[in-house]
């Protein structure tokens, strides 16, 4: 993990938000203008249940240091179930990563409803620092290397 | 190769302040298939619009990007314009770069390096966008209503009076329900009957409306707009054309020993029954398991005093199958049984009765003519004592997490009308909390407390045990003033808990609508679509949903009934295109996509397909994008990534990461 | 052996069955391989003994749709497989007709190879009849003999059990084998330090030559085209040049198998490479038994799995990062 002395760690973090609540979260963290490192990058999804673990790991394999899924809250899915499909498929495969050595700070869910603009740039910043105090992912990109 | 244009929004100094859009739009020039960028103060006006249009003409755009505030805010907006140009609506893409963007950055050159991240990944995005069509669905224009209760019979006036055919399925020889049985509402004290049965008359004499009661939903098939349903009509082992209502068979039949239903088996009624009087249809059915002649073979009493010759032993049941665009639940209640409060001592002594019960007692057609007298001994009481919450509000598996809602109400309301009609009765109400939420219902709890006397103890009732002297020993804690209380009282009323009706998980089930743990139907969403079911087509109306007094339940009648208009008003439906496919080649008809699907939308069949020149039948699934509304569960689901999600595809998704991670 | 034989013969004889799928002999005395038996002829090459490791299930998701019936021969744990393969309409369970094999563990040559034996010319002890506790192993250098334990496959060791979960009759007895924990290897790669796990993983995982053998074997693995075949996801690539398909592709498969993996440890020992592959599925394993209760894929083919089915009260996944 070498990063240049003068040269300032922007981690590369995307976040996956479904779009009935936590992308109405975001927009409403937007409104209120509550500031949140411009390294998060959104992805909008209809659902949390439409997050497949492939998009996770692509990101990784490409170079993100740290991916996040918002969801509704459990209960309170547009789609009645969805979130709990997917809060299965993230414990399980967040378990993973970590089990292969993949720092498990790279990785988290939240549940952020539409009101919740101040979760979300709360629960944003808190991610970026944790992948701050992380640094660059280097594991999942090089999980294979031959020697 | 898409030929892509994107459109940079000012929104004013919104998004110019902070972004430099000039910059966005250089960049967007670099990135494959984009072929025209601009930026303009206002996208979203007249003028904004007009550009992107011309644009589409002159440049002849497959895809367009547009960078501005959220897709939640103006993404009809862009896809009504770009389909006034000629373009299909789904090959529009918006990068949020104001809510997500320069909102929240204060720092130019970061806030322009993500916008023009987000740009990319739009671009990207609709890079593989294709053209997406809405489907097309045909509506039948007729309407089923189960249940005939106040909620379904309203539903079905509501949707007959708007012009459509409605048939109301009722499982009980007559339409009514529960506020049949109900003596007088509150707060208002009107008398039930006498606004209740109007109603069914009207629903009885409507063109529009058929009912089938002694009936039930026995199968259902097909989806929103094109359900087909049987229903069993059960043999009434008397026929309906030819019966004149005139009762005789009721009083000749010798079989009188079977607790009556409607009076809650506080007296009995005929094996030849109407439920009461008001009945609709006034014809009356053989209870076959009471009846003489269907147990021995000898009697037929009925059949011979019936001068109309409407008795028919040999009656069968009858399927009737019919196609409906839309299905209202109407479902209602029940009280729940008391086995398990065994404390009250509810089955130990007559004197001690539900809160129904108490309704029947009270109402001039009841078992007692509407005397207040002891079920016991006929005597008047002079000490009543009522019990709130008995299984409501229960942390235990004894009875019911929820509040049943109408108790507090209705209770105030026996209270009131006892202390009025027999003043010198001590009325005392043992509850945990009174609530009275609704237009004049504190004023008319309050009324019971201030002006009628009723004497409320905050507090629960331990035990009921009944005396040799035939009174009723309440022990009972008062909350407020810190004391035990003994009470000797005359009857004891329990203010038991409702709970929905129990056909009513056999009725999801056939609909595919979801159920909470309580047997509530689920409503789409608890606050925005509380109508609906998450199945589409499927209405709730009344307390299948949730527990509700009459006015609530009126009301939400006329909102299901308004949804289901809404529906047959439709001659075609027009399904949302991002819904899920399966592509044939790649499904291994595993059935764990339909495992997952929330709304039944996923059915297999085997298909014969030609798989690169091999032909085999094979199991394949098949979404119903009527049905389908674009969760996108089944996809993550399938390992051979045969199912995706127009709109959000695999393909399209990971381009998006990649771009962010580039 | 010669029961098993005599029985399939007589199926074939009378038409109860159009073919057999069994193990025929191998160009060693340790590596026989699967195959079908058609004529009373073929059977002069059947084996079965303790080499005959592969689980046939996933054969018979293309032998079922052949004309008539299809005789297998499936060892307890792989009538674990099968089940799973019904409940996901890959087999017509009509058109089979299970022979419940007796299994006392099935052996490892690898392992056997480990234990410094070289030249090896035939082995005894392996019948399946045999009540031998060891392996008599004739080599060029003389005769070696090992515990028939030390020379069986991992899985067996952590066997589930002989109880054959689906089958029409069953021929010959069958020995629980399991001697271990099967969640003691994954325990201990939890309990090193991310650095380590990594450092574990990257060590393995660099050996695959991506062949494909795990995915062939897997039973679950079945599906028609792999998405990493298709353009689904974007990862086809003839040769291999996708970095996301190099460096995703156990993991992904994995997770493509959660909840439906039977842990029947073909991918294991199938793996030219020795990559002990089985440790991410039984990870996966291990953790839907602890946060959504113990769960046996293949066991009742009426349970829904633990990926299409949820509970209000599933735990969140913090618990990765609160568990430590």
């Amino acid at each position: 993990m070498s990063i240049e002395a003068n040269e300032e760690f922007r981690p590369k973090i995307v976040a996956f938000c479904c779009n009935w609540c936590s992308y109405a979260g975001a927009d409403l963290a937007g409104s209120s203008r509550l500031a949140y490192p411009a390294d998060v990058k959104i992805i909008r999804v209809p659902c949390s249940c439409r997050v497949n673990p492939m998009f996770i790991l692509r990101a990784f394999e490409k170079g993100a240091d740290g991916v996040i899924m918002c969801g509704c809250h459990p209960g309170d899915c547009h789609y009645s179930t969805g979130n709990y499909y997917a809060r299965r498929r993230m414990t399980l495969l967040f378990s993973m990563l970590d089990y292969i050595g993949v720092e498990n700070g790279r990785t988290r869910v939240e549940w952020v409803s539409a009101a919740e603009g101040v979760k979300f740039s709360t629960t944003m910043n808190e991610f970026v620092e944790k992948i701050h105090s992380l640094g660059k992912n280097v594991r999942l990109g090089d999980l294979r290397c031959r020697n | 190769m898409q030929r892509i244009g994107v459109f940079v929004c000012h929104c004013g100094s919104n998004i110019a302040a902070t972004v430099d859009v000039k910059k966005v739009a250089e960049m967007a020039l670099m990135e494959p298939g984009v072929v025209h960028a601009e930026d303009y103060q206002y996208m979203c006006s007249e003028a904004g619009q007009a550009r992107i249009q011309e644009a589409i003409k002159e440049k002849n755009l497959t895809g367009i990007v547009v960078c501005s505030c959220s897709p939640r805010m103006h993404e009809n907006t862009f896809r009504k314009a770009v389909e006034r140009a000629g373009l299909n609506p789904y090959m529009v893409e918006v990068a949020n770069i104001r809510e997500h963007c320069s909102w929240i950055h204060k720092d130019i050159e970061e806030a322009t390096k993500k916008a023009v991240i987000l740009m990319r990944a739009a671009v990207a995005k609709v890079n593989l966008n294709t053209p997406l069509k809405p489907g097309e669905s045909r509506v039948t224009k007729r309407a089923l209503v189960i249940g005939g209760g106040i909620a379904g019979i309203q539903t079905a006036l509501d949707i007959a009076d708007a012009g459509y055919k409605v048939d109301i399925v009722e499982k009980t020889p007559s339409i009514g329900g529960r506020m049949s049985q109900v003596d007088k509402t509150f707060p208002t004290l009107d008398c039930s009957a006498c606004i209740l049965t109007p109603k069914m008359v009207e629903a009885n004499a409507h063109e529009n409306i058929t009912i089938y009661t002694y009936s039930e939903v026995e199968n259902v098939s097909g989806f929103v707009g094109d359900f087909t349903v049987d229903i069993r009509k059960k043999a009434r082992s008397v026929d309906m054309t030819k019966c004149t209502g005139c009762g005789v068979c009721q009083e000749k039949c010798p079989s009188k020993k079977t607790p009556s239903e409607f009076n809650r088996g506080l007296n009995n009624r005929s094996a030849i029954y109407t439920p009461f009087a008001q009945a609709i249809p006034n014809v009356p059915v053989i209870d076959r398991e009471a009846c003489i002649k269907f147990k021995t073979g000898k009697c037929g009493l009925c059949s011979k005093v019936c001068q109309a010759g409407a008795i028919d032993y040999d009656q069968k049941d009858e399927i009737i199958t019919e196609k409906y665009g839309a299905i209202v639940v109407a479902t209602g209640f029940d009280m729940i049984k008391l086995d398990k409060y065994d404390e009250y001592a509810y089955s130990q002594s007559k004197d001690v009765i539900t809160s129904l019960e108490l309704e029947r007692i009270m109402n001039a057609a009841g078992p007692t003519k509407g005397h207040l007298e002891r079920m016991s001994d006929g005597k008047p009481p002079k000490e009543m004592v009522f019990i709130q919450c008995v299984g409501s509000r229960c942390s235990d598996d004894r009875g019911k997490s929820y509040c049943s809602k109408i108790c507090c109400m209705y209770t105030a309301k026996h209270a009131m009308l006892i202390r009025d009609k027999y003043p010198d009765v001590n009325v005392t109400v043992f509850y945990i909390d009174v609530r009275t939420p609704g237009k004049n219902f504190d004023e008319f709890y309050r009324r019971a407390v201030e002006d009628y006397g009723v004497n409320y103890i905050k507090g629960q009732v331990g035990k009921v045990i009944p005396q040799s002297n035939g009174k009723l020993l309440v022990r009972g804690v008062d909350l407020i003033d810190q004391k035990q209380i003994v009470k000797e009282a005359d009857m004891v009323v329990l203010a038991a808990a409702i709970e929905p009706n129990p056909d009513v998980r056999k009725i999801a089930t056939m609909l595919t609508a979801s159920i909470d743990t309580n047997n509530f139907l689920t409503e789409a969403h608890a606050k925005l679509r509380p109508v609906e079911s998450p199945t589409a087509g499927i209405f709730l109306s009344g307390v299948c949903q949730g527990p509700k007094d009459i006015p609530e339940t009126v009301s939400q009648a006329g909102a299901a009934a308004v949804k289901a208009i809404g529906l047959l008003a439709k001659d075609k439906l027009m399904t949302n295109p991002c819904t899920a496919h399966s592509d044939e080649l790649l499904c291994n008809g595993c059935s764990n996509c339909a495992n997952v699907c929330p709304y039944g939308a996923i059915s297999y069949e085997d298909k014969e397909v030609n798989d690169h020149g091999k032909r085999e039948v094979r199991r394949i699934a098949q979404v119903n994008s009527a049905l389908c509304q674009g969760c996108g569960a089944c996809t993550v689901t399938c390992p051979s990534g045969a199912m995706d999600l127009q709109g959000f595809s695999n393909r399209q998704i990971l381009a998006e990461v990649d771009a962010i991670c580039r | 052996m010669q029961e098993l034989i005599a029985r399939a013969k007589e199926l074939l004889a009378n038409g109860t069955v159009a073919r057999v799928l069994g193990w025929k002999a191998g160009d060693l005395p340790y590596n026989p391989e699967p195959a079908y038996f058609e004529k009373e002829e073929d059977f002069k090459d059947f084996v079965y003994n303790g080499f005959c490791g592969a689980n046939l299930s996933k054969y018979m998701i293309e032998a079922t749709k052949l004309e008539g019936k299809t005789l297998v021969c499936l060892k307890p744990c792989d009538t674990y497989s099968f089940n799973q393969l019904i409940m996901e309409h890959r087999v017509d369970r009509e058109k089979a007709y299970i022979i419940g094999v007796g299994c006392k563990g099935k052996l490892d040559i690898e392992k056997i190879k480990k234990q410094g034996i070289k030249g090896i010319q035939s082995i005894s002890g392996a019948e399946i009849t045999d009540d031998a506790e060891t392996l008599t192993i004739n080599t060029l250098y003389g005769d070696k003999t090992i515990p028939y334990a030390d020379g069986m496959l991992e899985r067996c060791h952590v066997c589930k059990g002989k109880e054959h979960k689906i089958y029409d009759e069953i021929i010959g007895e069958s020995k629980d084998t399991k001697d271990a924990d099967r969640f003691d290897e994954v325990s201990r790669i939890e309990s090193m330090k991310p650095e380590e796990k990594f450092a574990f993983f990257q060590k393995e995982l660099s050996k695959c030559i991506r062949c494909n053998a795990c995915r062939n074997a897997c039973p679950a693995c079945s599906c028609r085209k792999c998405v990493f075949d298709s353009n689904k996801f974007d990862s086809s690539q003839k040769a291999n040049v996708d970095s996301f398909e190099e460096k995703m592709f156990h993991i992904i498969r994995a997770f493509h198998v959660a909840g439906r993996c039977t842990d029947c440890g073909e991918c294991s020992r199938v793996c030219p490479q020795g990559i002990p592959l089985h440790l991410f599925n039984r990870k996966f394993i291990k953790d839907i038994d602890e946060f959504y209760g113990e769960f046996q894929a293949g066991e009742d083919i009426t349970v829904k799995g633990p990926l299409t089915s949820f509970t209000f009260e599933d735990v969140e996944p913090s618990v990765v990062a609160e568990r430590g």
